[in-house]
């Protein structure tokens, strides 16, 4: 992690609450419980994704409401060479992120070429996703609405090549995502792909007249975007080891996606990473407390997720991360 | 291929169900046309409405067909409150702002309702749901055609509205041309606060008529939303003949695919239709030109 600013007041403060966040993340498999691994491990995962879709939607301000579709091909992919020719993840995450940047491209070329924009293009992406849902229920290959499923591995056994292993393996291949994700991310925004992406999220007419090709820029953003989403989709596959077309291309998927970096603030590299935590934090707090109190109550954990978006659409529209990088002696940037 | 009757019987079916469908995107479609707002809690609402409906009819025997005269007042009632003291507020913030703020909404209401009532399908069983009509060798369900009979009012309540009242004028007007409207002295908000409210109780109607036709679940809303724009996009973003047209479309294509290849596809067609048009002609069938 790298602080926002070169190096001035309030720096070592900074730099200690760096360290004390890295520390805590890397050795919070080793003092924490199962459940909070899981629970991280989550939080790291949505982190990951929101990051993914951000740079569609957060940095090129091109909204995806189908960002369910490179999590569920991602996953289908790695799983179904897995399931049925033995291939392991790491081949198949070669060919998800191939099979996912073709589809987000070809879905970015028709967009883009036919100049839809705005409602439109929130929509056409919603309709893929949903027609994947439908598609894959019919591919007895993906093993269909009955779903697929692959082996479970040895829980106590580090198979770094297999992908299968303890919980902990996970956790911390989820925090090198979403590190390597936040690392990409800082350094393409410090770049000419940053500022071209924001001049056309600001305007696009006015950056088409500065000479910008706006077409090839939105263009990267969807590729890259779906690329890093359907890493995500390899990772789900082996660590969920079951994968069914309603739950992973659902439409309440891409809204899953959507939630931390709108709520930790869109277009901002740390608004994903914030927006996941407080989520997870404050739906997975409130099953627990309703658990602790002895009642389970389907659809809970997803009102309070409701309640803290329109709260923050309402009195943060700039999400959480701005007031809370100031509150941290962070140089505030809308990135 | 079928024999020639099953094709008639799911070429009306579609019709009439289709008519609902039109009712309800007529809703979705008059928000979007006037107030500019993207309402991604459609479905929700009709969900909610079907829970109305089937909460009557369980506690006070009330049939569906006389809920729906209340359900509509009362989401009418529901949608000009929350336009005029909410959303009228985020008017002028950016569009994809405006959009989360339903989706806000639509996951409240969506799993609000998962919390009260659980997971489990709710019907409505009347005396006369498995009858139907016999007209030769086709059969068509009573409570379709009763369906497509409420909805064929509705509509023509609204359009009568919207054609011969004044208020219907101006809220045309306000469609038509939003700072026009505001310098003519027309009161802006309260027209926008009446269209959330009418699209409202046009989807309650919708959902009335719908609760004898498929079986409530909490989660239904977002394929309904899903379904409702894929009709406005079809018939024309903020065009009213348009939504009634795309929904007889949507409605026939997908009993048709029912019928000829499997009823799982039947939402592939229409999300199919969905990208051939956005793609060929994003205006919609009646849309004006392009954007």
């Amino acid at each position: 992690m790298t602080s926002d600013r070169p190096a001035g007041a309030g720096d070592r403060r900074r730099l200690a609450l760096i360290t004390v966040v890295t520390v805590a993340l890397v050795t919070l498999p080793l003092v924490g419980s199962s459940y909070l691994v899981s629970v991280a491990t989550l939080a790291l995962y949505l982190a990951y994704v929101g990051q993914a879709w951000n740079v569609m939607m957060g940095f090129a301000g091109q909204l995806s409401l189908g960002h369910s579709l490179y999590v569920g091909l991602g996953a289908y992919v790695a799983a179904g060479i897995f399931v049925h020719f033995g291939v392991g993840p790491w081949a198949g995450l070669w060919l998800a992120v191939a099979i996912c940047s073709a589809v987000g491209a070809f879905i970015g070329l028709l967009a883009f070429r036919l100049r839809i924009s705005g409602v439109q293009l929130s929509l056409l992406t919603v309709a893929f996703a949903e027609l994947a849902r439908i598609g894959f229920d019919h591919l007895d290959w993906f093993g269909g609405p009955g779903g697929l499923f692959l082996r479970v591995g040895d829980r106590n056994h580090i198979d770094l090549l297999g992908f299968r292993g303890p919980p902990a393996m996970y956790y911390y291949a989820m925090l090198a995502l979403a590190a390597g994700a936040l690392g990409v991310c800082a350094l393409l925004l410090r770049r000419r792909p940053g500022y071209y992406w924001r001049a056309i999220r600001e305007d696009e007419v006015a950056a088409q007249a500065l000479g910008i090709d706006t077409f090839r820029w939105k263009m990267l953003a969807v590729v890259l975007s779906s690329a890093m989403t359907a890493i995500a989709g390899v990772f789900f596959a082996f660590y969920n080891n079951s994968l069914f077309p309603e739950q992973i291309f659902g439409f309440g998927r891409s809204i899953e996606i959507i939630l931390g970096p709108v709520i930790g603030g869109l277009g901002t590299l740390f608004g994903p990473i914030v927006g996941a935590v407080a989520l997870v934090l404050l739906g997975d707090g409130t099953t627990e407390i309703l658990a602790k109190a002895g009642v389970d109550l389907p659809g809970a954990r997803q009102v309070v997720h409701g309640l803290v978006l329109l709260l923050v659409t309402i009195y943060l529209p700039n999400g959480l991360w701005p007031p809370l990088a100031r509150a941290l002696g962070f140089q505030p940037r809308r990135l | 291929m079928p024999a020639l009757p099953y094709v008639a019987n799911a070429v009306i079916s579609g019709t009439l169900t289709g008519i609902v469908y039109g009712l309800m995107a007529l809703g979705l479609s008059a928000i979007f046309g006037v107030v500019r707002q993207v309402n991604f809690a459609h479905g929700e609402l009709m969900t909610l409405a079907m829970y109305g409906a089937v909460g009557a009819f369980q506690g006070l025997a009330l049939d569906p067909f006389l809920t729906m005269i209340a359900a509509a007042m009362v989401f009418g009632v529901f949608g000009y409150v929350l336009q005029r003291g909410f959303l009228n507020r985020f008017i002028h913030r950016p569009e994809h702002l405006r959009m989360l703020l339903m989706i806000a909404l639509a996951i409240i209401i969506g799993n609000g309702l998962l919390l009260a009532f659980g997971p489990d399908a709710r019907s409505v069983q009347t005396s006369y749901q498995l009858d139907s009509f016999e007209l030769g060798p086709l059969l068509v369900d009573k409570v379709r055609v009763y369906a497509a009979i409420a909805a064929v009012v509705a509509t023509a309540l609204l359009a009568a509205f919207f054609r011969l009242t004044l208020t219907g004028k101006a809220i045309r007007a306000c469609a038509d041309n939003p700072i026009g409207a505001r310098v003519a002295g027309l009161p802006v908000a309260h027209l926008y606060a009446v269209t959330f409210g009418l699209g409202a109780a046009s989807v309650a109607v919708a959902g009335c008529a719908m609760v004898q036709l498929i079986d409530v679940t909490p989660g239904l809303g977002p394929g309904y939303t899903l379904l409702a724009f894929v009709i406005v996009i079809v018939g024309g973003l903020g065009s009213m003949v348009g939504a009634l047209l795309g929904g007889l479309a949507i409605g026939v294509s997908e009993a048709l695919a029912g019928l000829l290849i499997t009823p799982s596809a039947k939402s592939m067609v229409s999300f199919g239709l969905l990208v051939v048009l956005l793609l060929v002609r994003p205006q919609g069938l009646m849309g004006p030109g392009r954007r």
